[in-house]
């Protein structure tokens, strides 16, 4: 890309990004709203400098949560996603309970963890997995049903095995639906560590927020906040890039025709 | 010494059963001699679309004989080189990939059916694009990937309706360009082909033999053979032979309508 179409394509979101921040300064400094309520964003930045020394222990311990639930999610998503397409009346029983399962409010679930597997890492990587495995399970189970009958009963025409048609058909055609599932979960794997941290942890992100709102220090509530949203936006990042080398041909040009 | 047809359909009958039964075939006869291109000709709807995916071992007829090469196929896939009405070109695979996707499944090793699949897709105008995705080539490279495909497969080549998609424009160009490549280079090495249609200029630009099929329950009307000089020149349907040839196509279908 040019560098005048980097402008075009990301210049707007900066641009209203940075007009935002500087209205938000100038109407804190102008009101003189107190700083236990709304710090102004230069005060924030002086915040995250005031806790550079504490916050990247905090943040390995949210990330690996986050990054280990992740894992979990991946691992057990896939696999429930392919008994679900190969057993129908499996799929029948759980679909339901799958999307009675999101609906039970994460601060209901999250307690319930720490209560049952006590305050070490384990529950927050537990909630996180809870948060993460519904988009990836839903998604992969579909594309595995969506695998195009034109191309399974060519495969079959050609002499193809059951075992060839998984492999050449509907596992790759299932991929990009996974990594759709995967997109979503790491957006909110996060947000499921701290959530998870937030009923009782003994370090991460969510303890910093608990502590800092105690003892009203917004600013640092916020620069949490801003790191929690960096953490999310590289996790949704790195799943993009890890689409991009594993599904090439999501990402080739479409024809012209 | 009498050779079995490459491909023979006697008495072949089938019904798809389901909430209605639809009876698709009735009592087709049809013949295919070794090295020879013979085509099935009718209206949209009327059976030889499965009668294609029978002798493709896609279907269990009802009733009846399919032998390809003298061999059963009822319900056995793997003995003839299919082509289904879409291109089908497996997306995550690159043009290389989806020419050798049949040598593979047959258990070839990858090299050695990437070294067949080569020289034809030189031959069939794609040597340049041999590592790029389906979705950047046009309709026509995608269809001649599609046919690159089918022809590296084994056994006899089953075509249904491999121009449909295309503009009418470029659907001629194929059909001369896939005569050419049919008829070179000698007619030893000429591989048996069965193409489903229901474009008559297509039919007998490309064929030996036509057979025209009756609406549904589809059964063969008439066979009609082909007697002009090949290579043919995209000219050759405006010659008087091929008029006389497409009046008596025309003739049947319009005898074959219900």
């Amino acid at each position: 890309m040019s560098a005048l179409g980097q402008v075009r394509m990301y210049g707007p979101a900066f641009g209203l990004m940075a007009t935002l921040l500087l209205a938000w300064e100038v109407v804190v400094r102008a009101l003189e709203v107190p700083a236990y309520l709304v710090p102004a964003p230069s005060q924030v930045v002086r915040a995250g400098y005031e806790v550079r020394a504490v916050l990247p222990g905090h943040v390995r311990t949210t990330l690996g949560e986050a990054v280990a639930g992740l894992l979990l999610a991946v691992v057990s998503g896939a696999a429930l996603a392919a008994a679900m397409a190969s057993v129908p009346w499996l799929r029948r029983a759980l679909y339901p309970l799958l999307v009675v399962s999101q609906n039970v409010p994460l601060v209901v679930i999250a307690p319930l963890l720490v209560i049952w597997f006590g305050f070490g890492v384990f529950p927050k990587v537990l909630v996180v997995a809870v948060v993460g495995f519904f988009p990836i399970a839903v998604n992969t189970v579909e594309g595995l049903l969506a695998a195009d009958r034109g191309m399974t009963e060519l495969v079959r025409s050609l002499g193809g095995s059951r075992w060839q048609e998984l492999r050449h058909v509907r596992l790759p055609a299932a991929l990009p639906h996974f990594f759709g599932g995967l997109k979503i979960s790491a957006t909110y794997a996060v947000l499921g560590a701290v959530i998870g941290e937030w009923v009782g942890a003994s370090s991460g992100l969510g303890l910093f927020i608990t502590r800092a709102q105690t003892s009203f220090r917004t600013d640092r509530v916020f620069v949490a906040v801003v790191v929690i949203a960096a953490l999310s936006i590289a996790l949704f990042a790195l799943a993009e890039a890890l689409a991009r080398v594993v599904v090439p041909w999501r990402y080739a040009a479409r024809s012209k025709e | 010494m009498a050779t079995s047809p490459a491909i023979e359909v006697r008495a072949l009958s089938h019904a798809f059963t389901g909430e209605r039964t639809v009876e698709a075939l009735r009592d087709v006869n049809l013949e295919v001699a070794a090295g020879s291109f013979a085509s099935l000709i009718g209206r949209s709807g009327c059976g030889k679309s499965t009668l294609l995916r029978v002798l493709a071992g896609l279907i269990e007829p009802t009733d009846g004989a399919a032998r390809l090469n003298g061999e059963d196929v009822r319900g056995r896939p793997g003995h003839a080189a299919y082509m289904p009405q879409e291109d089908t070109l497996l997306p995550w695979r690159r043009a290389l990939g989806n020419a050798v996707l049949g040598l593979e499944l047959q258990g070839v090793p990858r090299s050695e059916a990437e070294g067949l699949a080569r020289p034809l897709l030189e031959r069939f105008g794609l040597g340049e694009f041999m590592r790029a995705w389906p979705a950047e080539l046009s309709g026509g490279m995608r269809q001649r990937l599609a046919l690159a495909r089918t022809f590296l497969a084994r056994g006899p080549l089953l075509l249904d309706e491999p121009f449909g998609a295309l503009d009418a424009l470029t659907r001629q160009e194929m059909q001369i360009w896939l005569q050419e490549v049919w008829t070179a280079p000698t007619a030893d090495e000429r591989r048996t082909a069965l193409l489903v249609t229901h474009d008559i200029d297509e039919a007998l630009v490309l064929s030996d033999v036509v057979y025209v099929m009756s609406d549904r329950p589809g059964t063969i009307l008439e066979r009609i053979e082909v007697p002009l000089a090949r290579p043919r020149a995209l000219t050759v349907v405006t010659s008087p032979a091929f008029a006389g040839l497409k009046a008596r196509v025309l003739e049947a279908l319009v005898r074959g309508r219900s």
